[in-house]
Order: structure tokens, then sequence, then C-alpha cells
């Protein structure tokens, strides 16, 4: 091939190729628990499945639908409304709730729930003030709204979940050309005509894609649902593995929670599709914000701050002093840090295999000119919309049949008996990991890559580098910042991981996320909330570090993420590429 | 001078007054004590290099910041004052932005009714129609703004500001993203489509012969005042400074002092203009007020110099001519009937009347 032989001499096609080979490997990874799932789920399960289709299912999809809805209405309705409102105002302390309004990422789902059936419980704190108050001695004597309800779990899961669509949203208002919203107001229109014609709509893509992601989190939710009592898939996955060791049946419901994923996705591409929403205004001029002042100040302050108590400060802060109380009355249990040693391990792990992976792939799709590189990037990016229940359920099956195999040879060859290799070792869940949290690790090289331009790649290659080499000495020093918030987001990911974490962890072997997931199923109030509030400290360090890159400059909106939902689910990765939030003045 | 006399001032076209203007960006100063009068159905342009406050100004008017002090009336009514500020929707002023800032999520009758949603929907649509009709591009109603071309997406921000009748448009460079082929046709149907509406229009450029092509005043500004004020021919013809001569023409400059209003240069002599005193001083020459003749070694014109290089450059030549007693060669421009070639020496005329003299004490 005399172009090929061309290319070959300049740029190593002999090297793209081994980077494509290697990239489709990890692809395979990503794929295989889905590919195995589908099988599973085909052999059928005898007696159960009948029972499972009438009782497990319907309501299990009704609960899961209803769960969505409420939470995808709410979290848009939240995340929207609280961007526009510390976009499009200045108010007192409005830097400040800028960033405090992603605090509540720091708290999983399951701890937010685990601290309110505590705090909401009829002799917890809040309804003993609420009794105090009213000078009530009996419990019985007020009624009080439970917690552990539909309505309950969506409230908590949407002011949890909301800062994914506040995050895509403001940073989309913040990027938003002035120009757009002045030319809405020099054709007459009040402001509020502004937001409900310009502003909204053209940010419809970032609420999308805001909105998917909670709305994966929120589907992936295991202990949440569980605790305040919604049969979600999720929990009828985890429920019908664990309890009635079905895991035909399991896949079969995890089959039915992946169509549900393409749905989502399909949803989130609709809301995008026609119009190119990435504006031709180049200079984009921020619109000035409006200065509030007297009781609309004090009311803009009451609405922004409601979402920071209810989503941290209150469960946060419950945990936090539990934890306090806890380790002054009974010392700091070794079993706590035997566990944050193991939570410490087993993330950090999964958080190597992540990062070295998803370099290989994001290097791989730069470096070939061939599409493929993309489409594997992207394939390898799927598991992030796979929820951990459907991943490890996929997962068990194949892994069980590897460690039987190996099992069986060393113990025929070698007469000694391995045990379950991987299972038993933790290498299974570290797959699991790494399975879904590749896309964060990918998104973050990629995005890191995307800034570098190309000649870069091609001087270190004229100048005698191979393409491994130009990666090496020239691109690895580069994007290190980026690589390093990456691993961070996907080390804190896994460490608050509990639905595959449940599934297929070594038994006796407990992370700080079952440990408190198996206190709250019990009904214990012990060390959880002493392994709570390790997560939730952890937790906040990735939180920080967004407030800080998202204070100084909006994330500009990348055409190129486009069919990567599952990629930079935190949008933190994707560094700016425009200041838009430089001071106004200089023309 | 006043407004063209054959613009029809339409009912509606609004006067502006500018009074005493200042605005500040933390320490800098973007526009300083300005005031300036448009007359209903005129056409001003603010001229000046990026910078010099122009566009602060044009956006004072629209509304879209507020002036540290001065005021702004349309058509007599006060819209920022003291103790008044009306809001951008308020005003009855259209703006045309830089980057047309057409809504992408709107199709291009979408973005045009924009404005219009105080009439009914019919007489919106009879509007909208009308105005894309008349900038041809009624059969692009159904398309969104990015399936066009820069020069349509041009003329739909034009169609969607002047559709609601402002009483004054202002353009914001307006050209200035249009490549240089196509600005010059659209600059032309703009301003027609201007005149023909007999709208008060204020447009910011920087382009001189842009200003000088649409304005029927031109404000000339430098860090935030206006210099000086006038018609196209009145600030190039009379410049009040070197730096209002320099916007509008390539100079020839020489520095020398002027005696007894008399100026001594190696050009030979001038003399010096009633209000320019005595000390150094910037002569200038205008690149097509020299002409170059044939060298005649039997009568040597009183002004020779040596071609050191020349362009051509199609309706013109511009060629460099070296003149003993000068630091650089001297830039003519002009139709050349005689071409010189390099090296040879070749006679210059000066027309008189193409000199300008500015104080150096007072750039």
């Amino acid at each position: 091939m005399d172009s090929g032989q061309a290319r070959r001499s300049v740029f190593g096609e002999g090297g793209d190729r081994r980077w494509l080979i290697a990239s489709s490997c990890v692809a395979l990874l990503v794929l295989a628990p889905l590919v195995s799932l589908i099988l599973i789920a085909g052999r059928g399960s005898g007696d159960l499945w009948p029972h499972i289709l009438a009782y497990v299912l319907p309501q299990a999809l009704r609960d899961t639908a209803v769960l969505l809805l409420g939470v995808g209405v709410m979290v848009v309705t939240l995340g929207a409304g609280l961007a526009w409102l510390v976009t499009a105002y200045e108010f007192p302390g409005r830097r400040l709730f800028d960033w405090a309004l992603l605090l509540p990422l720091a708290t999983p789902t399951y701890i937010v729930a685990y601290a309110y059936l505590d705090l909401m419980h009829p002799i917890g704190p809040v309804q003993t003030g609420v009794r105090a108050l009213l000078g009530l001695t009996d419990p019985r004597a007020l009624w009080f709204p439970d917690v552990r309800t539909m309505t309950g779990c969506i409230l908590l899961l949407s002011f949890v979940l909301y800062p994914y669509v506040y995050l895509s949203t403001r940073a989309m208002f913040l990027m938003q050309a002035g120009s757009l919203l002045e030319a809405a107001r020099t054709l007459g229109a009040s402001r509020t005509r502004v937001f409900f014609r310009v502003a909204l709509p053209l940010a419809r893509p970032a609420i999308a894609v805001g909105a998917s992601l909670a709305l994966m989190e929120a589907l992936n939710d295991i202990g949440a649902s569980e605790f305040l009592g919604v049969k979600t898939l999720s929990v009828s996955i985890y429920s019908t593995w664990i309890n009635r060791s079905n895991l035909p049946g399991a896949a079969q419901i995890a089959l039915a929670m992946l169509a549900l994923v393409v749905a989502l996705v399909l949803l989130e591409r609709w809301a995008r599709r026609r119009q190119r929403y990435v504006s031709q205004a180049q200079r984009a001029r921020r619109a000035a914000p409006l200065q509030l002042t007297g009781w609309r100040a004090g009311l803009a302050i009451a609405l922004v701050s409601t979402p920071i108590l209810i989503g941290f400060i209150l469960p946060a802060g419950h945990v936090a002093n539990e934890a306090f109380k806890r380790v002054r009355f009974a010392g700091f249990s070794p079993q706590i840090g035997q566990e944050i040693l193991n939570t410490i391990a087993i993330a950090s792990a999964a958080t190597v295999v992540a990062m070295a992976l998803g370099f290989l792939v994001a290097s791989a799709a730069r470096l070939s000119r061939a599409p493929l590189g993309g489409a594997l990037l992207r394939a390898s990016s799927l598991g992030y919309a796979a929820p951990g229940t459907v991943l490890a359920i996929g997962l068990m099956t194949p892994l069980f049949a590897l460690d039987n195999i190996i099992a069986d040879t060393a113990e025929s060859l070698f007469g000694i008996s391995l045990g379950l290799l991987i299972s038993g070792s933790g290498a299974a869940l570290v797959y699991a990991y790494v399975a879904r949290f590749l896309a964060i690790s990918a998104g973050g090289v990629e995005s890191g890559l995307a800034k570098l331009s190309p000649s870069l790649d091609h001087a270190a290659r004229m100048l005698g580098q191979s393409a491994g080499g130009a990666m090496r000495r020239v691109q690895l020093p580069l994007i290190r910042p980026a690589l390093g918030g990456a691993a961070l987001l996907v080390f804190v990911d896994c460490m608050k991981e509990l639905p595959a974490t449940l599934l297929l962890r070594p038994l006796n072997f407990e992370t700080l996320a079952t440990h408190l997931y198996g206190e709250a199923a019990r009904g214990t109030y012990e060390d959880g909330a002493v392994a709570a509030t390790c997560i939730v400290l952890v937790g906040l360090v990735p939180v920080m570090m967004l407030a800080r890159l998202s204070r100084r400059r909006a994330f500009a909106w990348d055409k190129n993420a486009e069919g990567a939902e599952a990629m930079a689910r935190d949008l933190l990765l994707v560094e700016p590429a425009g200041a838009p939030d430089k001071p106004q003045g200089k023309l | 001078m006043s407004p063209e006399p054959q613009v029809s001032v339409r009912r509606g076209a609004a006067s502006l007054d500018l009074q005493n203007l200042r605005q500040t960006f933390g320490a800098t100063l973007a526009v300083d004590d300005v005031s300036l009068r448009v007359e209903p159905g005129e056409i001003v342009c603010l001229l000046g290099h990026s910078g010099c406050g122009k566009t602060s100004l044009l956006r004072i008017v629209a509304g879209l910041e507020r002036p540290d002090s001065g005021r702004v009336l349309i058509d007599g009514r006060e819209v920022v004052g003291p103790d008044r500020f009306t809001p951008p929707e308020q005003r009855g002023v259209g703006m045309m932005f830089q980057d047309y800032a057409l809504f992408p999520h709107l199709t291009i009758f979408e973005n045009v009714t924009f404005g219009l949603s105080k009439l009914p929907a019919h007489k919106a649509r009879i509007v909208a129609e009308a105005q894309l009709a008349r900038v041809g591009l009624l059969r692009y109603s159904k398309d969104y703004p990015h399936m066009l071309s820069g020069g349509e997406q041009q003329r739909v921000a034009l169609a969607r500001a002047m559709a609601p009748h402002p009483g004054v448009l202002l353009m914001d460079e307006p050209f200035s993203n249009l490549d240089q082929r196509m600005r010059e046709r659209i600059r032309e149907e703009t301003a027609s489509l201007l005149r023909e509406k007999g709208a008060t229009a204020v447009v910011v450029t920087h382009d001189p012969e842009e200003a000088m092509q649409l304005a029927d005043r031109i404000a000339l500004m430098r860090a935030g005042k206006i210099v000086q004020m006038g018609t196209a021919e009145e600030l190039y013809e009379a410049p009040q400074s070197l730096f209002a001569a320099r916007f509008f023409c390539d100079l020839n400059e020489i520095d020398v002092v002027a005696l007894n209003g008399r100026i001594q240069t190696p050009l030979g002599d001038f003399d010096a203009p009633a209000e320019v005193e005595d000390g150094p001083v910037t002569l200038c020459l205008r690149p097509h007020g020299i002409k170059l003749e044939p060298f005649d070694p039997s009568a040597p014109p009183p002004l020779t110099g040596v071609l050191t290089n020349r362009r051509y450059l199609g309706e013109d030549d511009l060629r460099h001519v070296q003149v003993a007693g000068l630091v650089a060669p001297l830039r003519v421009r002009g139709a050349a009937r005689w071409r010189p070639e390099i090296g040879e020496s070749a006679g210059l005329r000066i027309d008189p009347r193409q000199v300008l003299v500015f104080s150096r004490k007072s750039v």
C-alpha cells in the first residue's frame, strides 16, 4: 500500500496498530460483563421467573419510574433555578453560595438517607425538638411526615443529586454570550422572559446532561432506596441474588434496568438534537448580573441556602456529631481502622489500573487517525452508564467460572488449592470499579490531551521520538494536572461505591461503605456514623477542587463530549477553554 | 452639516441626546465627559481605535451599561439621569451586536419576531416577513442561524433589530465579521436600507472608510473623548489634530521647526498655517498629494529624488522616493502614467493643499 508506506515512514503505522489493539482489549473488558449479562439472562431462571415477572418486576419498574420522574423534575428545577440565581443576580454571599451549592456532591445518597432516618426518627433530634417546642411528651401525639416513603426518597435524592444539573447549567449560563441576553433585552424582553425564552432553552443540552447523570445516580442507588423502603430495580436485583440466590433472575431484572439506562441516554441525545447550541458568539462577554438588595436579596439567600442545608449541612453535620460522640464514648474501634485500610487499598488499586487503562485508551484515540480509536474510547466509557448492580451481576458468572478453572488447573497440575483467586482477592471488585469508572480516567486524559496542539505530537515525532516516546516525554508531563484530578475522582468514586462492592467483595471483607450499609440495614447506629464521616470528609476533597476550578472559570461546553454522557461525570475534568468569567470593562 | 436633504424622516425616528456622560471601569476612564446630539434620521458613526470608549458609549445608550454620571435623552425623554435608569427593554432602542447575537435555538423567523411580542401573532408575522423580504432572506425563515452564511446572518441581525421599529438603531461594528469583499456590498445595502427607512442610527466602527461611507456625521473618539465631530469631508480635509489626520490617511511625516510663520524643509519652504505657533511642528504630506514626473537633466525640477521601491497595487501605484536630506523615503501614491525604474531619478511636485502642519506641542 503506497499511502500506507508513506505514512509509516513518518508516523509509524505499526505503532498505531499496537495502540489500537490494546485499546480494543480494554473496550472488550468493559463490555464483557454486559455481554455476559445478556447470556445469563438468556438461560432462563426456571421456577422463579413467573414469580419475578408477576410480583417483583412490575413493582420495581413502577417504583423506579416514579422515582426517576420525581427526581428528574426536582433536580432540573433546583439545578437550573439555582444556577440562574447565582449567575444572573448579585447578592451578599453569592460567591460563597456559588461553590457551597456543590457540597451535597460530597454526601453519597445512602449516607443522606442514613442520616435522615436517624434525624427524623420519632425519638430523633428533629421530632424531639418539635415536640419540646409544642410542649408534647408522647411521641404519638405529634403527626410527622414519614421520611420512609417514595416522596421522602425523591426529596432526599433530589437534594443530593441536583448539583449535577446545577454545575453543568451554571457553566452554560456563564459561558452564554452576554450579547444574546442583551440582544433579548434590547428587543424588549424582561429578565423573566429572557430566562424562559433564551437562557433556559439554550442551556437545554447542559440540563439534559446534568439530569441524565443525576438520574443514573438515582438508578444506581441502592442504599437510600432500600433504607427508605422504595423497591427499585437496583434493590430488586440485589435481593433476588442475595436472598434468593437466583442469578438468572437478577440478570433479567438487570437487563430491564439496562434498557432504562439506554432510554435515558437516548432521551438525553434527543434533547440535544438538531440545533447547534455552541454559539457563534466568540468574544463571550458576560451579561452583568443584577444587584439585589433588601428583601429580594434576603429571599435569594434563603433560596440558595435551603438546598445546602438539606443536602449537606444537616446530614453531614449529624453524622459528624454522632461520630464524635461515638469516638469519645467508645474510642476509635480497630474494626473501623481495618475498614479504612481496606477501603484505601482497594480504591487505590482500582485507581491505578483505571488510570493506566484510561491513558491507554485515550492515547490510542489520539494517536490513530482512524475513527476506530474514538469509537473504542466511547465503548470503554460505557461502563459508567451501567449501574453497579448490573455490572456486578454481569461479572459474577464469568469470574466465578474463571476462578473454578484456575482452581481446578492448579489442583490437578500442582496439587495445591488456590481457592477462589479472583473473587477472593478482591480482583473482581477492582475489575468492577475499573469498568465502571474508566470513563472518568479516560475522559480526564482525553480532555487533557485535547488542549495540546497536535503539532506538539508532530514536532516530537519529527525529532525522532516514537509514538510512545512522544507520549512519555511530551504529553504526559503536560497533562499531569488533568491526570491528578482524574485519579482523585476515580479514587473517591471507588471509595463511595456501594452496590457493586456489596455484591463482589470477598467474604468478610468490609469497606467503610459496606459497614455503613450493614448497620443501617440492621438499624444500629454504632460505628456507622464514623464510617459515614470518613466518606464525607474524603468526598469533600474533589468538591473543593471542583469549586475552586469552577469559581475561576466556567466549564466550556465541549461538542466533543457528545455521546459521552459517561464522560467526566462530574464535568470536572473538562477544563474550560474560554474565560468568560473575567471582569467586565475592557472593550 | 445637517442630514442629507433627500432623507424623508419617518415618524418614529427619534433624536438622541448624550450629555456629559462619564463611565469608569476600575481605574480606566472609558467614557470621559462625552456630549453628542443625533438628529432624527441622522446616521452618526463613532470612530476610533479599539479601547477608545466607543462601544461603552453605545452600551450606555442601549441601557446595557450604567454611566457614572451624565444624561441620555431619547426624543427629549430622559432614560438615563442622576435618578433614572430605564432598563433596555423599555427604551425603544434597537441594537445590532458585533457577533450578531442571533438566538441559535430559534429559527430566523422566530429571531425576527422575538422583539414583536407585543403585537398579535398575525401582525408580527406580517412585520417580520416584510423585514425578511427587505433583506432578501424570506426563504430562509424556517432555517436556524448556523445554517446561514456570515453575510446572511448579518442581514438577519439587521432585520431583527429593525423589526420593532426602534426610535434609535445602535450598531456595534456591524460589518467586522464579514470578509473584505462582502463587507463592501453589505455596507452599501445597509446604508441604503437605513436611509430608506430614515432611521436614526449610531454606528460604532474602527474603519474610517466605513465611517465615511455610512455616516452623515462622524464622531472621532480617543481615550474616552470625542476629539472631532463633523462630516467625512470636514474630518478628512480639515483634521484638527495629527491624530485625526493620521486616522484618515497614511501620512508622510517630517519633524521640523516653524520660525516666523515659515517652515524650511528639504522639500522646500512652506507657510505655516495661522493657528500654528512657532516651534517644533510635524509636516504631513499625503501620499496622493505628491506627483512624480520624468527627470529632465536639461531643465532640472526644483525637487528631485531617487526611486527606491515600487509596488503595483492595481488602480494605484505605491512608490518610495528618497529625497536628499530626509531620513526615510517619501511614500507616493497615485495612478501613474510614467513608471520609472528603481534607481532612476524623478522630479517631485507637491500639492500645497495636501500639506498639513501640526504643532508638536499639542499632539
